[in-house]
């Protein structure tokens, strides 16, 4: 019997959907709700759905576990840098308690997971931003781990995939935020001239100070289906022009039509679509 | 002064723009218009200058003096043609080895259909990316509103300098206002607690130096001319690895962790 305090509602637009699917022994947490066409699903046929809602082909938001279980080959990831903690740099007011009740509600200290692993047998480096931690701001701990991924990258000559998943620059680390999206730029530029691969899988939200640095310096841009990716929200553009905005404008296909991703890979093309493209760029002895 | 009324005095009318300021620091200056893809994107403004007989690259951002440039220039927000634009003179300065100065003066990147359209990211993350690898010196100085990734665009340099009443934020003090503590009028208080004024950004070490405004800006001008002259001297002679070291050990320090 299903009834409606079975269903789990995102809490907002940008925080969606959560953890909870991996889990189908609590009750509370059996069935989902899709925002988009309303149909009630089981979790667990929506997880092995690699969370795409099979009525209406809504994407859900894919956690850092399921993402990493979607691309990684079984026991290959090694997670590093995973105890890095900010130390407050402008000591904004209340940030330690937004901090902690990210901190509980994903069991990390921060909003990135890094390592390496193997993706269809190819080596890697990898980085999978993490939405439910604060939608996925990048701080001090977000650039650093991302930039000691590059750096570690280039000195052992292993392609780059990035999954990205933010709001932005992390407005409680003030100045610091926004020097992250040079820091970062500078690390992808030596990976780089180095000659390595660096692949941006870009996932709904991708905006902001993420975007506009490391997101779309890669040397291929990949997005996700109906993805929201831009340097401005939409609400800031529509308080800007105000107007509302076209239907679908900066969703991935958008971004497609004017020249700005590589290509839309669906979920169940993912893997596939990233293990070839590694291949492609295999280092290779030629005389 | 509170931070609030630093950021009033970054945005005063009757400030100098960039204009004042590349007029009274060198001795010559040729302007370069258009991006070559796309427009020539006003709230931008490059070419190239002289200093003390050197000729040095200038990119700058120019808010306009009166309403009616103001309006053509895009109250100094770019586009992403402004930015594209700011790298071909940048490219430039790097094939004709001259240095590279910039003014930053804006409220941000602007947040329009087009902008988005003709990829705003994309343009400033080029920037960002090519800055930290280009084989010239370069100098930013904040001398207004540095308003995030948009004032970033034309701020990855060897020394980022301040004018003493100049503030460089992560969002706009509104901005952070209405979505900190869901309140846009609460302004003062965002300005306070982000950390927006160059006496707070030099005690972070994000600049090296903050320009003072006591004595005028006719002396202000002075100043910069000579240490902009010293600095673009001593940057000239180093070699270039230890050039592009020093730019990347720069931003790589900053908000360096430890486990």
């Amino acid at each position: 019997m299903l009834n409606k305090s079975m269903f789990i509602k995102p809490r907002n637009a940008l925080e969606g959907d959560g953890q909870s699917s991996a889990q189908p022994s609590i009750p509370e947490k059996l069935c989902r709700a899709c925002p988009a066409c309303k149909a009630a699903l089981f979790s667990q046929d929506l997880q092995e759905n690699l969370l795409v809602c099979p009525q209406c082909g809504h994407y859900f938001r894919m956690d850092v576990e399921s993402r990493l279980r979607l691309l990684v080959d079984e026991g290959s990831f090694v997670e590093l840098y995973a105890d890095l903690t900010t130390r407050d740099p402008i000591a904004f007011p209340n940030y330690e308690k937004k901090l902690s009740a990210a901190r509980k509600a994903t069991g990390r200290p921060d909003g990135v997971v890094c390592g390496t692993g193997r993706i269809g047998g190819q080596a890697a480096a990898l980085f999978v931003m993490d939405a439910q931690f604060m939608m996925g701001s990048m701080g001090t701990v977000v650039g650093e781990k991302i930039t000691r991924t590059f750096e570690m990258a280039t000195e052992q000559g292993l392609p780059v995939l990035g999954v990205t998943v933010s709001g932005g620059a992390r407005m409680q680390e003030g100045i610091f935020s926004l020097m992250q999206m040079a820091k970062t730029s500078g690390a992808v530029l030596r990976h780089s001239q180095a000659g390595n691969l660096y692949i941006a899988l870009l996932t709904d939200p991708t905006t902001g100070g993420v975007t506009a640095s490391f997101a779309m310096e890669a040397d291929i841009i990949l997005a996700e289906p109906q993805a929201l990716i831009g340097f401005a929200g939409p609400r800031v553009i529509e308080q800007t022009i105000r107007a509302k905005l076209p239907e679908g404008f900066q969703r991935a296909e958008f971004l497609l039509e004017k020249g700005f991703v590589d290509a839309i890979v669906p979920r169940n093309e993912q893997k596939k679509t990233i293990a070839h493209l590694l291949k492609l760029h295999e280092r290779r002895e030629e005389a | 002064m509170t931070a609030y009324e630093r950021l009033c005095a970054a945005r005063a009318k009757g400030r100098p723009t960039s204009r004042k300021y590349i007029d009274n620091i060198f001795d010559s200056f040729f302007e370069l218009h258009g991006d070559r893809f796309f427009a020539d994107d006003l709230a931008v403004r490059g070419g190239i200058a002289e200093l003390n007989g050197r000729p040095v690259t200038v990119v700058s951002m120019e808010k306009g003096e009166d309403t009616k440039e103001k309006i053509a220039r895009n109250f100094g927000s770019p586009n992403p043609e402004g930015y594209r634009k700011a790298l071909r003179l940048m490219k430039q300065a790097e094939k004709f080895h001259r240095p590279v100065v910039c003014f930053v003066d804006t409220a941000g990147a602007y947040c329009g259909l087009g902008a988005e359209e003709r990829g705003q990211a994309s343009a400033i993350a080029a920037n960002l990316m090519e800055m930290m690898g280009l084989k010239t010196p370069i100098l930013s100085l904040l001398i207004g509103e540095g308003g995030s990734g948009g004032a970033l665009a034309l701020a990855v340099a060897d020394e980022v300098w301040m004018m003493e009443n100049a503030v460089y934020s992560v969002i706009s003090p509104e901005g952070g206002a209405s979505i900190l503590y869901k309140d846009a009028t609460q302004v003062e208080r965002a300005a306070e607690e982000l950390r927006i004024t160059a006496q707070d950004l030099y005690g972070f070490g994000v600049v090296e130096r903050v320009i003072s405004e006591a004595e005028g800006f006719d002396e202000a001008y002075r100043s910069l001319r000579d240490q902009l002259d010293a600095e673009l001297n001593r940057r000239m002679q180093m070699d270039m690895q230890s050039l592009l070291r020093a730019r990347y050990e720069r931003f790589r320090k900053i908000g360096g962790l430890m486990e």
